[in-house]
């Protein structure tokens, strides 16, 4: 063997860029920690640290988490998905009028009696889930066949959706809320004391970090995002997997819009307006590199609760929650920036 | 440091791994490949050498599956192939390393070695050990030293690191034959010495491996023989011990066969 002179970089470099990669990883949990301690020192005892209140947040994020989980992937290939959450209120619009037109008579329905509850209520989450998937399917077409920036499909599909579903309910609420059994029984009912949406929003959780880490699905995502044109040589199909990617998103949304219905009994597109960037902030946080290649499906869950666990805490200690919305800005400057100094620490080595 | 490794493995069989007779492209009026011959066989290192627009990179593409071929026929171990997408080129054994190297460079160098080609089981769950083990026997058996860990990011390797990974991958799938395109353009001295020591380690272990080069110095070092394109025509084959850098320089420049063909004349009939 000859001893071939080489340039490595030396200990010194190679420990900063460990403990900058270390801290890189843990700053949103100690933040996430930091911010709960906060609320819970400064708040009346009994008011924000209870189990009711923590599951009261949990609950109202865990829309947002699914969106966060799909739009992780969508980043991780270098694209972006401003739609999901117009995809996420047509869904919810088309599941509500089939649970409505399904369960009973118009005057049956507007009576708060739902003879056909459970069949319509099933058939509507069906339709809900595929006309998510449907335009998370139309995204990924329109991004690999005519070869547009993802950012412009989805700007378009994003204001599609949304003009689509105020065309069907009108542009306000659905003419009456969804079976309330569906709410009972799922949205607001807990299993083993937790609500069953943020189970489901576990579960689903936890499949998609195994699929992201340990299965070909989330490989291909990273090496996409990471240099399209290797992967395409490698023999990856490329395209394919894109459009599978946005269809996951759109799926997502389509079950966030489930959710939705289930939770709140109704929807409107309102309260939708910025769930595309409430996702975008959750994985920026979670510290996805927007440049592709690089993050984790689970830290952009830990992300999804910054911005529910600071508005709930300030409305708490009554003070004005538009912090909230201040606070959330400035933390994505400062994940976005170590995501930069990461990606500058790690060129060196070149 | 030794140059010593450039000694080329002796036995170099008689019938060529893979040959190509008669081979012509053109891309509209331009005719890239003109009837040109080219082989390679186990256990030496064929250089491929020629000006820009030579038709160097027609020629590894059209044997890579990536462009098809006008017409000429292509041999692999004396038996008639067809190579019609870079899949037949791959089943065959043949792997191209690319100039710009197509690496991942957020994926760790397992990552990057199994790309594409992942060991899975029947529920797609990844076999990290299988492929680690793997990547560390294929390192090692090149004596790829001079990587710390193969769970780095490929993006925290230097440039001649990054080389061997590449040339490891192609190794890593049994292959026969492995085409290096410009393997040490963009290196310094001592990461174009790593490559070339891996490239003549890989005629040693009996692959055949063409190198495309226009480093002549890198060229006389590794080389068993090589193959001259000028103008889309391969115009001579030289051995490596028997000519001069002189004498390789000429046939690429001006050229000292008959067959020059100057500005290249396309015949109607070669119009496709």
């Amino acid at each position: 063997m000859s001893a071939t002179p080489t340039t490595e970089p030396d200990a010194g470099r190679d420990r900063g860029r460990m403990a900058l990669e270390a801290f890189s990883r843990s700053w949103l949990f100690v933040f996430l920690l930091l911010l709960l301690a906060f609320f819970w020192l400064s708040t009346p005892s009994g008011t924000f640290l209870t189990s009711a209140n923590l599951s009261q947040i949990a609950l109202s994020t865990s829309e947002v988490v699914l969106l966060a989980i799909g739009e992780t992937f969508v980043i991780v290939t270098a694209g972006i998905d401003l739609s999901i959450g117009g995809i996420l209120f047509f869904a919810a619009v088309c599941g509500g009028k089939v649970m409505l037109e399904l369960s009973g008579t118009n005057a049956q329905v507007t009576a708060g009696v739902y003879p056909h509850a459970t069949r319509a209520v099933l058939l509507g989450i069906v339709v809900a889930l595929a006309a998510g998937t449907f335009w998370g399917a139309i995204n990924g077409a329109l991004i690999t066949r005519m070869r547009l920036p993802p950012f412009i499909v989805t700007l378009g599909t994003y204001g599609m959706t949304f003009g689509f579903g105020d065309l069907l309910s009108g542009g306000t609420y659905l003419g009456a809320p969804v079976p309330t059994s569906f709410s009972h029984n799922f949205g607001q009912g807990k299993g083993l004391g937790i609500y069953y949406p943020i189970w489901l929003a576990l579960v689903v959780l936890i499949v998609a970090h195994v699929f992201f880490r340990y299965a070909r699905f989330g490989r291909y995502t990273s090496a996409i995002g990471s240099n399209d044109e290797a992967s395409r040589r490698a023999g990856i199909a490329v395209d394919r997997h894109i459009v599978k990617v946005y269809t996951l998103a759109g799926f997502l949304a389509g079950m966030a819009g489930v959710l939705d219905l289930a939770i709140y009994t109704n929807t409107t597109s309102v309260s939708h307006l910025t769930d595309n960037l409430n996702a975008i902030s959750a994985v920026v946080l979670g510290g996805t590199s927007l440049f592709g290649g690089v993050g984790t499906v689970l830290l952009s869950a830990v992300g999804a609760f910054i911005p529910t666990v600071l508005t709930n805490g300030l409305v708490i200690k009554n003070v004005q929650p538009f912090w909230q919305e201040v606070a959330v800005g400035a933390t994505i400057i400062f994940a976005v920036y170590l995501d930069q100094l990461r990606r500058r620490r790690g060129g060196e080595g070149r | 440091m030794t140059a010593t490794a450039t000694t080329p493995a002796a036995s170099t069989s008689v019938i060529p791994t893979l040959e190509v007779r008669g081979m012509s492209k053109s891309f509209g009026s331009v005719q890239a490949l003109i009837d040109v011959d080219f082989e390679v066989r186990d256990g030496e290192v064929m250089a491929l050498v020629g000006d820009n627009g030579a038709g160097k990179s027609t020629l590894i593409k059209c044997i890579a599956g990536i462009h098809p071929a006008d017409s000429g026929e292509i041999f692999f171990d004396g038996e008639p192939v067809t190579i019609h997408g870079p899949k037949d080129a791959v089943s065959l054994g043949i792997e191209v390393v690319y100039q710009d190297l197509a690496l991942c460079d957020n994926l760790d160098v397992v990552q990057n070695m199994y790309l594409g080609r992942e060991a899975h089981d029947q529920f797609q769950r990844l076999k990290e050990p299988v492929m680690e083990a793997k990547t560390a026997e294929v390192m090692k058996g090149l004596a790829v030293t001079t990587i710390k860990s193969i769970r780095q990011t490929v993006a925290t390797l230097s440039g001649g690191q990054r080389q061997s990974v590449a040339v490891a991958r192609a190794v890593l799938w049994n292959s026969r034959v492995v085409i290096l395109d410009e393997p040490t353009a963009a290196l310094g001295v001592a990461q174009t010495r790593q490559v070339l020591d891996l490239v003549a380690r890989l005629a040693e272990q009996g692959l055949a491996v063409v190198l495309i080069s226009h480093n002549l110095h890198d060229i006389f070092e590794v080389a068993t023989r090589i193959t001259v394109l000028r103008l889309g025509r391969s115009i001579a084959v030289y051995e490596r011990e028997k000519t001069t850098q002189q004498e390789v320089v000429e046939a690429i420049t001006a050229g000292t066969t008959s067959k020059v063909p100057g500005m290249a004349r396309i015949a109607p009939e070669e119009l496709t």
